[in-house]
């Protein structure tokens, strides 16, 4: 066999991505949550500037793609980027890059820092074989939801279960006016009344009390299970809430265990389909073993979206 | 009592004008603030807060509503 040009093992890991023309690849960049320095932009600019076509491509999952990278220059772009800064994403059947939000670092509505359980998902799990299918993580800082936690095949979000201090309460009605949900309504004594069936753990009352009556009483994730877009798209369903920030990977290994475990032979199947074939109990009694604080009684199946595609009675 | 209509100002102009205004009055003076239903009712008042405004008070008038808050020292 001839001398191969390039390092194969640069290519193992995957993010070399084969293009329509020849030897030419997009290299796709590791960006956890979405974060980059300046600095490290600059770098990946000059590397793109000298092998690529003099653009990049932002993935919809926050990564950074150098298009049209000759494949005997991959070497030279692994080097010039420099392997400790910016490392290569992944392909394939694997954990992908946990994608995220700005979270609550800067953005007002964020309740749990993304960001960080973005990186450590990404330090800590990123590249796992699964064995199966490709598995996506992402975290979004509160129930809006920006992005779109619940089409992964673990999606986590911000949430928050207020307390109310009667006694801090000034009766100024803000609370009530900011609750979109209809949980809060001023009670004949002035004081909010909390309709807990109706909070879906906003934090919007804490955040606009002015006197510190609404405080967390408990903050974590909300998470959801077996996501996944593309041609049959699956929406994630509930699996558990307020799941703290420092248990996320731990709760990320269980699904991926069961999932390893389940889909065996399975083929290429996403973890959503294997929740459809095995049933939702499973996993989440697997899942309550270890986290019995935080699963909730009972779910439902992945949720179906109909593509309306093939069209009925279609004909060629 | 000093009252700023910021009815008819969309986010986030209307809490940049409350802002402005808020700059040529003295901490601990009450004021108040026109605001329409929906995003802006919803939205001012949490960014006032923020910025270190005590606020007093939520009121609905015909269609709109009344913010009275105290000025937050520098
Ligand atoms: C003060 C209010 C809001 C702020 C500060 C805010 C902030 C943001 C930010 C920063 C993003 C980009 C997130 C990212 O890509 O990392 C975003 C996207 C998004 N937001 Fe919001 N948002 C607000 C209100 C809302 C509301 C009320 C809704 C829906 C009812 C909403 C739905 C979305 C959706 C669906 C996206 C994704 C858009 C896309 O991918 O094209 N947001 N928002
Ligand atoms: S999900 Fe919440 S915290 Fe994250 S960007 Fe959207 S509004 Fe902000
Ligand atoms: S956390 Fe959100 S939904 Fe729950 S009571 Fe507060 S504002 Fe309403
Ligand atoms: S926002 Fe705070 S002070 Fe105002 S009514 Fe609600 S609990 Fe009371």
């Amino acid at each position: 066999m001839a001398e191969p040009k390039i390092d194969l093992k640069n290519l193992k890991a995957g993010g070399f991505i084969k293009e329509r023309g020849k030897d030419l690849f997009t290299v796709r960049l590791r960006v956890p949550g979405g974060r980059m320095s300046v600095d490290r932009l600059s770098k990946i600019a000059a590397v793109a500037q000298k092998y690529g076509k003099g653009y990049v491509h932002l993935s919809v999952r926050q990564s950074i793609e150098l298009i049209n990278i000759n494949f005997s220059d991959f070497d030279a772009v692994v080097a010039e980027l420099g392997e400790e800064q910016q490392k290569v994403a992944s392909c394939g059947a694997r954990v992908r890059v946990p994608t995220a939000c700005g979270g609550c670092e800067y953005n007002p509505n964020g309740l749990v820092d993304t960001q960080k359980s973005a990186l450590e998902v990404d330090q800590k799990l990123f590249g796992t074989a699964t064995g199966h299918h490709k598995f996506k993580v992402c975290f979004a800082g509160c129930p809006f939801d920006c992005p779109k936690s619940a089409i992964n095949d673990v999606g986590f979000q911000g949430a928050v279960w207020p307390k109310l201090d009667a006694d801090g309460c000034i009766s100024c009605g803000l609370c009530a006016k900011s609750c979109t949900e209809g949980a809060l309504s001023m009670g004949t004594d002035n004081k909010p009344v909390f309709d807990a069936a109706k909070c879906i753990y906003c934090g919007d009352c804490i955040k606009v009390c002015p006197t510190g009556a609404w405080s967390a009483e408990k903050k974590g994730y909300t998470v959801r299970i077996g996501g996944k877009w593309g041609r049959q798209p699956l929406v994630g369903t509930l699996y558990a809430t307020f799941v703290p920030e420092e248990r996320v990977v731990d709760f990320i290994a269980v699904v991926l265990a069961w999932y390893q475990e389940k889909a065996e032979g399975a083929g290429r199947v996403r973890l959503g389909d294997i929740i459809i074939r095995e049933g939702w109990q499973s996993l989440l009694e697997r899942l309550r073993a270890d986290f019995p604080e935080y699963v909730v009684q009972e779910t439902i199946a992945p949720q179906i979206i109909q593509t309306q595609l093939p069209l009925p009675g279609q004909q060629a | 009592m000093q009252s700023i209509d910021l009815r008819g100002v969309t986010c986030p102009t209307n809490f940049v004008m409350a802002k402005l205004e808020l700059e040529d009055i003295e901490a601990g003076t009450t004021v108040e603030f026109l605001l329409d239903d929906g995003e802006p009712v919803k939205n001012v008042p949490r960014s006032l807060k923020d910025e270190g405004h005590k606020l007093l008070g939520l009121q609905e008038k015909d269609g709109y509503y009344v913010l009275t808050l105290e000025k937050g020292a520098e």
